[in-house]
Order: structure tokens, then sequence, then C-alpha cells
């Protein structure tokens, strides 16, 4: 016991104050308790998130491509593997000693390494940098051979979309490309990936969002550093559906090549019936497999400068003057509004006056064709008997039967790119110009000149239209998404008297038998051909020409910017409609049965030989529904 | 000398010195350090390599360090208390001159070519043993004389000075601390403590001038983690984190996101703490807490059970030395006060923290063991 002098006392004090400091510590420690129950009851699941927040990272797995097959299954865009060579600097001891190997088996050009460098440097040491896309497989053993010299460097297989039928289906099948800043969506985050594709034209745009899939997502744990330590949990996407097209592919590299004949010309072949496209193809084309993988600046340019405009889709793309293919729509014109009977006939002497204007018909220096009723004025392609019936007719009565007939307005194909042509009325010119219609423009409007323009396949769709005995036809590509059928097969009735629509293809047939299309006749049992002829004027002739009597003719001597375009519409069989045929030659400079007409003789009878309608994907398996 | 120490009872022999080990209190000691270990094993992924194996190896050597200290006499610590004070005070001003830029490019390490020492650990044992030195010999009404007072302030402020120099808020506020509490204990007037407490706040403007970039920039962050999340308030952000994410149960040995992906700065040292609570989650660290407020509680008890002044007040400032230790290090990691850069003891990888809070822990066993020795008192200022 404290024993000294004044040692109680400070005893007595210091265990008093003893007490002050444990108590004062107690209530520390309550603070320290109170503050992890805090931070680890009360805010526990907001910091548990942070804590995830921290660790995990999302990322999207790209889909597949859906594939696009035609009609019988044969695919028309695919994705093939894209074996990649990437470096991770960190595994490469020596980066410059790898990229020297490198460089040697797959020939990195200086301004390649420069880039690959660059990518180095903006990226922390183990993310793997692109070295090259679109290895080929020599490439790849190459660098498998020599791997023991290539430390830190990977070969990736990703996909890239590949075009079996390369130009000769480019337009209708398009292409995919890298996403743009402007269709960059905030809803739709597999857009950023990067190297994800989507389709910038033709069926692969159309049907983008069929095509594209859903992404699928992968979490990973990554550390502080951003490393990726493990993958936490995988939800695999779903490829994108398989489109089925109505095309017969061998028809459409049939076509395709014989167009190439020509210098720049279109073609489509459909149903009659049903509006399925069979071939819808364009010449010259492109090849969308470079297309797909960025195109060159070079090739961009000389394409872009082809004064046949090889990026153009001219089958819905180009608008020309229908020439005498429009007659078709002024005969049922004349008939539906009252303005002619079916007996309704004229003599043609060669000119017809109007005012005090005169309008030459082509066979002017025969001294005209004599007198004709409809079924020969369409058959011989009688400009007279024509501007006769346009001028009883009256513009807005031949335009509202165009429309219905499918000019003058996009017909709704399911390709991008589709222009709807020009089909004047007065309504029509009061809005463009201000002006009043004046009568001599019908006149001119009548034969398919002046103000109307119309695509190839509104020039196919039209005679559908008529050929199907009057049906609303739209025409189509795609037949199926992911084995549903997606178009219908029977389309309303338009309101025509049927005699009307009968007396008109009666006019295609008689042009075939014997006007203006008795040299492309289709001589085959059963597979016979109506059609009609069309030469489509572009340079605007002086009077001085046209007395030269030069409407029409061969024009050698003018540029080819300049020349005529030639037209031929066909449908057979022509006693059982099914297959329309529609072919422009652009600038062909002669007559439309000369230069379009054995186009699509050949094109129809190779047709109806093929016979497509009956042609379907043999023991298709059934897909599996989105 | 001898004459002046006297035992009431006969000399404990050496055997009866082993027998009176307080063992209880030891197993206490020791289950830290082993928790030590298994945070550093944790903290290493599930390696004793780095940190764990030396942290072990050091605390084995620590115990024995701690053993043979308990076992020397308490009258041979009350007469190295003066020399012992001396020498560190002396390393410590050789800290600036021959120290060598260690963690955050503080001067904080003396090399003695064998190992690396902190002056500034070994400090706050060796302050505790002067003024235990200093108040043993004071009579109460010495302690309301004003005079008596200026030796052991100077005593605080020398080496308080030195560490702040080098520069180490974190030790300069211990000291100051932990000296307080034993003028507080000692017996010295509460107004003087109120007279302090208003200087100090005086001159906080001052200080604040003189603090280092790092230093101020801390108690900003402090203020206001959020000011500079991916700067300094992203220790305090993600030790936060670390610490809220564990819950009521932890996420499991081993099994700490934040630590194991590195998101935890400093995870080994100053802010094992919160690596422990994520993983154990809120009842591991109570455990831990309870565990070192045992031990510190303890050392007090001890304290209040010595019959010489020197041996109370050693027992009780170097339990109030462990007892800052500890609540520095985790209010400072939960975000409760600035970031000062003070480890968890026996916890943290760290020799000389280590090594100086044992010997701190013998001094009490010997306290202990020796709490009927009779250290006869002279006046600290001469008689």
């Amino acid at each position: 016991m404290p024993a000294e002098r004044g040692d109680m006392e400070r005893y007595r004090l210091l265990t008093r104050r003893t007490l002050v400091v444990g108590g004062l510590q107690a209530g520390m420690i309550s603070l320290l308790v109170g503050r992890m129950y805090y931070l680890q009851v009360v805010e526990s699941r907001r910091y548990q998130m942070l804590a995830d927040d921290n660790r995990i990272s999302m990322r999207l797995i790209a889909p597949s491509r859906g594939l696009i097959v035609d009609r019988a299954g044969i695919v028309m865009a695919n994705n093939d593997q894209n074996f990649r060579a990437l470096i991770v600097s960190e595994q490469a001891r020596d980066v410059e000693r790898t990229l020297g190997v490198l460089a040697g088996i797959i020939q990195l050009a200086p301004s390649e390494v420069e880039r690959i460098r660059h990518d180095m440097a903006r990226h922390r040491r183990f993310v793997p940098v692109t070295v090259r896309e679109n290895l080929t497989w020599e490439q790849v053993s190459m660098i498998e051979v020599n791997a023991p010299d290539l430390p830190g460097v990977i070969i990736d297989v990703g996909e890239v979309r590949s075009y079996p039928f390369a130009d000769q289906a480019s337009h209708l099948i398009g292409y995919v490309g890298a996403v743009n800043e402007d269709e960059l969506d905030d809803d739709n985050p597999v857009l950023a990936l990067p190297g994800f594709k989507i389709g910038k034209a033709g069926v692969e745009k159309y049907s983008d969002d069929a095509l594209r899939g859903t992404a699928g997502t992968s979490e990973m744990e990554v550390n502080a550093n951003g490393r990726t330590i493990r993958e936490l949990s995988r939800e695999s996407g779903e490829r994108g559906k398989k489109v089925t097209l109505t095309i017969d592919s061998e028809l459409q590299t049939a076509a395709h090549k014989r167009l190439l004949q020509e210098r720049s010309a279109a073609a489509v072949i459909m149903d009659a019936q049903t509006g399925a496209i069979y071939a819808l193809a364009s010449a010259p084309g492109y090849d969308s497999n470079i297309f797909s993988k960025g195109i060159p600046a070079d090739l961009w340019k000389d394409l872009l400068d082809d004064e046949t405009m090889p990026l153009i889709n001219k089958t819905i793309g180009g608008q020309y003057p229908p020439g005498s293919t429009f007659k078709l729509v002024v005969a049922l014109a004349g008939l539906e509004s009252g303005a002619i009977g079916l007996d309704h006939s004229v003599t043609c002497n060669g000119t017809f006056a109007l005012g005090d204007h005169t309008f030459y018909c082509d066979a002017y220096k025969n001294g005209g064709h004599g007198t004709l009723n409809l079924t020969e004025g369409i058959a011989k392609s009688c400009d007279v008997y024509f501007y006769d019936v346009g001028n009883r007719t009256g513009i807005d009565n031949i335009a509202r039967v165009a429309n219905l007939l499918g000019l003058g307005l996009r017909t709704g194909l399911d390709v991008p790119g589709e222009h709807a042509g020009t089909v004047p009325s007065t309504a029509w010119k009061k809005a463009h110009t201000g002006e009043p219609w004046y009568s001599g423009e019908t006149i001119s409007c009548a034969i398919g000149q002046g103000q109307v323009a119309a695509t190839p396949l509104q020039i196919a769709t039209m005679v559908a239209r008529l050929a199907s005995g009057g049906r609303a036809v739209v025409p189509h590509v795609t037949k199926e998404i992911a084995g549903i059928e997606t178009a219908p097969t029977d389309w309303p009735r338009i309101d025509f008297k049927p005699e009307h629509v009968e007396a008109v293809l009666n006019g295609m047939k008689a042009a075939t038998d014997h006007g203006t299309g008795k040299d492309v006749q289709i001589k085959e049992p059963g597979m016979q051909m109506a059609g009609k002829t069309g030469t489509a004027q572009v340079h605007q002739y002086t009077l001085a020409e046209h007395d030269k009597g030069r409407i029409g003719h061969v024009e050698g001597d003018l540029p080819w910017k300049l020349k005529n375009h030639a037209w031929f519409v066909g449908y057979a069989p022509e006693d059982d409609p099914r297959y329309v045929c529609a072919v422009l030659v652009e600038h062909a400079g002669d007559f439309g049965a000369k230069a379009a007409g054995p186009v699509a003789r050949d094109l129809l009878l190779l047709t109806q030989q093929r016979d497509p309608a009956r042609l379907t994907v043999a023991a298709q398996l059934p897909t599996k529904p989105a | 000398m001898a004459g002046n120490i006297t035992f009431d009872q006969p000399e404990p022999t050496l055997g009866g010195k082993l027998l009176a080990l307080p063992w209880v209190f030891i197993l206490m000691v020791v289950t830290l350090g082993l928790i030590g270990g298994a945070a550093l094993y944790s903290a290493a992924n599930g390696s004793f390599e780095p940190w764990a194996k030396p942290h072990l190896v050091r605390f084995g050597m620590s115990v024995a360090v701690m053993i043979v200290m308990a076992l020397v006499d308490i009258r041979f610590w009350f007469r190295l208390s003066y020399p012992a004070y001396a020498v560190t005070l002396a390393l410590l001003a050789g800290v600036e001159v021959a120290g060598k830029v260690g963690a955050f490019g503080a001067q904080r390490w003396i090399n003695l070519g064998f190992v690396q020492i902190q002056p500034s650990e070994l400090m706050k044992i060796a302050l505790v043993m002067a003024l235990a030195r200093y108040f043993h010999a004071l009579i109460p009404e010495d302690t309301q004389r004003l005079r008596t007072l200026v030796p052991p302030v100077l005593m605080i402020l020398a080496p308080t000075a030195f560490v702040l120099l080098q520069p180490n808020l974190g030790t300069a506020i211990m000291l100051t601390l932990a000296g307080a509490a034993m003028l507080f204990v000692g017996g010295a007037r509460l107004w003087l403590f109120g007279a302090v407490a208003a200087v100090g706040a005086a001159a906080l403007p001052i200080a604040w001038r003189h603090m280092h970039g790092y230093q101020k920039r801390r108690v900003m962050t402090f203020l206001d983690p959020s000011s500079d999340p991916l700067g300094a308030g992203y220790h305090i952000t993600q030790s936060r984190i670390a610490l809220g994410s564990g819950g009521l149960f932890g996420k499991g040995f081993l099994n700490g996101t934040q630590s194991h992906l590195n998101f935890l700065p400093e995870k080994q040292t100053d802010f094992i703490f919160p690596l422990l609570a994520e993983e154990w989650g809120l009842w591991g660290g109570v455990a831990l807490l309870a565990l070192f407020a045992l031990v510190s509680f303890y050392g007090v008890g001890v304290g209040l059970r010595s019959r010489s002044q020197y041996g109370r007040m050693l027992a009780i400032g170097l339990s109030v030395n462990l007892f800052l230790y500890v609540f520095i290090n985790v209010a400072m990691v939960m975000g409760l006060i600035p970031v000062v850069g003070v480890p968890l003891p026996l916890i943290s990888y760290g020799g000389t923290s280590m090594l100086a809070v044992m010997m701190g822990f013998g001094l009490l066993i010997s306290v202990l063991i020796h709490r009927d020795a009779k250290i006869t008192r002279r006046h600290p200022l001469g008689d």
C-alpha cells in the first residue's frame, strides 16, 4: 500500500483522473463502433454497390449477323472468319523486336508500325492492340509456326461479312460498314462496340434490325488498373435472324451477266401475280466484299467519277422518261375515263397538229401508219394515235391511272434508295411552277416524254399490275424473316374494267407478234412473250435535227450521255401471265426493240425455264422464332 | 543508488517472475500478432510473401524481447528512463541529418547498418518512461506549481518538434496527446489544459501556414473527400467502400474485392483495418477493437495495482499510447479524422512500430511483476 508522504493522496488523484481518461476512451471506442455500424450496416448496401461498380465491368459481346439467302437457300451474305493479329505489349518482352519479326511475315508498312506504336502508347500494357485484320490462312499459319519468336502476339478470330455474289448483287444485297457518329444510339450500346458493323445499303440496310441480332453480355471482374481478373458471368446474345429473299440467285447472276454486255443497264424480273422480285440487276456494280472491309478512298473516287454510275441502283434509283412504254398507261386511261371506246381508231399521216404546233410520228417519213385501232396503235407504237388519245383523255385522267399502276410514287420496295419518278398533272404543275397546264404538254406526256419519269422497277410493276388482270401487286424482295413469311401473296383488285386491261394486253401481244417487238419473240411453245418497246429521248432536238429525221434513230455521232435510253417491258407466258421483265439500257442510242428487247427476251426465256415461282427451299429446317 | 530502492517483501526469483507472467495478457497480444499475420497473408492475395512471413518472424522475436524486458527489474527501467529518452531524442535529431527518404517523402528511418529503425516509434515509449520518471518524484503540491510543469512540457515539445520537421503529423499528435494524458493523470491542474487548448486553437492558423502541401491537402480532403476523388480523396473513399461493403458478416477470408483487386491503397500498412473489416464484417472489426480495448484497459489495471508512482504512470502512459494508436488509425480509415499516417499496432506491416509496441508491453508486464517494488522518490529538480 502507498506509504510515502502524500502518496495516498497522489494515488487517489491518479485513480480519479485515470477513470476520467478511461471514460473518455470508452466514449471514443463507442464512436468508432457507431461509425462502423453506420458504414457496415446502415449504409452497407450503398457501399456494396460501389464496391461492385469498382470491380465489375460489363462487356458486350457482338451478335453474329443473320445470313441473307435466296429463295432456294443459297447464301448471298455470309459471315467469314476474320483472323486478326493482336499484340500485347506486356507479354512481348521486346516490342520492337517482335514487330520486326512480324513485319517479315505479314509485310507491315512503316505507317502501320507507326499506328501500332501509337495505339500501344495510348492503352495500358495489357490491352491487346490490333496489328492487322483479315489475315490469310497462310499468314495465320506462318505466325503460329513462328510463335516462339513472337511473344505477345495473339491470333484472334472475329467475323467479317462476305458476299459470294460480289458485284452481281451488290445493289440488291448492299453491304455493311462501321457505325457513323450520327448513327450511334444511346439505347443500343452494341453500336458503340469497336468493329461493329451495320447495314449501309440494300437488304443489309433495310432489314438491319432483323439481321443485327441481340448483343450478349459478359460480366468481367477487373482490378484497380482495369486488368481483367476473371469472367463472372456470360449471357450469350442472339444471332441475327436469317432473311430469305424472293430472289433466284442464279437468275440474278444471269441477268447481271447479260446486262454487262451493255455499257450501263438495269433489269427487273418479277412475279406478275405475287410481286416477288426474282432478279434486280443494275450494271455495272461494285464488289460488296471490298465495301464491307472499308472502302479504299481511290476506289470510292473512281466509282463516283464513273459516268455509268456503278454506285446507283438503277432499277430503283434511276429515273428515266418511260418513252413508249407509257402508252400502255395512256391507252388504259383513255378507256377508263371514257374518252375513247374499245373501237377507237385514228388515222396517222405522220403528224399531229395542236394549235400552231405540229407533233411528229416515227412513221412520218413513210407517210404515216394509216388508220389504226387500239391494238395496232400499241403494237406499232404509233405516236399520232397516242397524241390523239392523250389529247382526248387529258393529263389528270392519265395521271390517275398512272398512279394506280404504280408510277409517280414509290412502289414501297423493301430495298432502300427508291425514287418516286414523276407523273405530271395540272395540280402537280401548279404546285411546282405555279403555272397552268398547257394542252401541248399532254401531247408530250402521251408518248412518255416531257415531265414523265419512271424507274425500271415502276415500269415492271406497271406491267405486273396489267398482266395480273389489274391487281395492286407490290414488288418485294423479302420472302421470309427467320422462316416467317413476310409478304402477302394475294393483292387487291384495282378498279379497272377487265375488258380495258385485256385490250391493253392484246396490244402488247400484237407488238411482239407483228409490231415493234416482232424481232424479239420467244418461240418456245407455251412461253411466248408479250411486250412493249420504248425509246426515251434524252437530247432535246433542234428543229433542224428534226427535219433530218433523227428522232429515235441511230445517233452514232452524239456523246454517250446524250443518246436515247432503250426500254423493253414484257411478260410471259402471254396466255397465262406469270413473269414480268423490264429492261432499261442507258443511252443505248438505239430503239428499245433493238437494244433492250433481246435482253428482256433472253431473261424471260431463262426465267420461264427455271420457273422460280415453283422453286422453293428444299428440305428447309424449321427456324427457331425470335 | 541501490539504497534508494527497496522491496517490502523478499526479492522475487527468476522462477517466481516466470510464474507471475500474465499469460492471459500475453495470449491476447499473441492473438493480435497472429490476426496481423492473417491479414497480411490476405493482403498478398493468400501468400506468406512478401508481408505475412516477415511479420510473423519479427513478431516472434518481438515476443521474446517483450518477455525478456518483462523479467528485467522495474528499477532498472526506472534508472534507464532519462538516458533512453536522451538517446532517442538524439536519434530523432539524427534523422534530420542522416535520415533517409521513406514513405510519402517523409524522413522517418535511421539506418543502423543491420536494421533500419524509426526513432519516432521508439520515442513514443521513451517519452512515457521519462514522464513517468519525472512524475514519480513529485509530491501533489509540486504538480500544482506551474514551475514544475515546465520540464515535462518541454520533454513533450522537443520530440514533437523534431517529428513535425520530418514531417510526421501522426506521431506528433500521438506524442502530444499521450504526454497530455500523463500530465493529466499525474495531477496537473485542469485550467492548464484549458489554457493549452486555447493557445493551440489560436496557433492553428499559424500551424496551417507552416504545414506541408500534402498535409494541407489531407485536411482539405478529410473535410470533403469528393473534392479530389482520384487524388488524395481516393484513399479515404476506397477505404470507406471496403468497410461499408463488408457489411455485418464480411465477404469472407481472402474474398475482399476492394483489397484483392488493389482498389484499397496502402492495404498492408495504414489501411489494413478496412481489409479486415471488409473480409470479416462488423463483427470482426468490433471483435478486434474489443481485443485492443481489453489490452489497453488491462494495462490501466496494471498501473492502478502498482505501488510506485513510476509504475502507475508508466503503465497508464503505455496503455493510453496503445489506445491512441488504435483510435487514430481506425478513425482515420473510417474518415472520422484526416489521414495522418498512423499504423494499426501489431496488425500493420512494419518493423519498428511492432518492436516499439512490444517493448511497451514488456515494460507493462515488468510493472505488473514488480508492482510491489519500492522506488525511492527524489525530487527531479534536485534535492
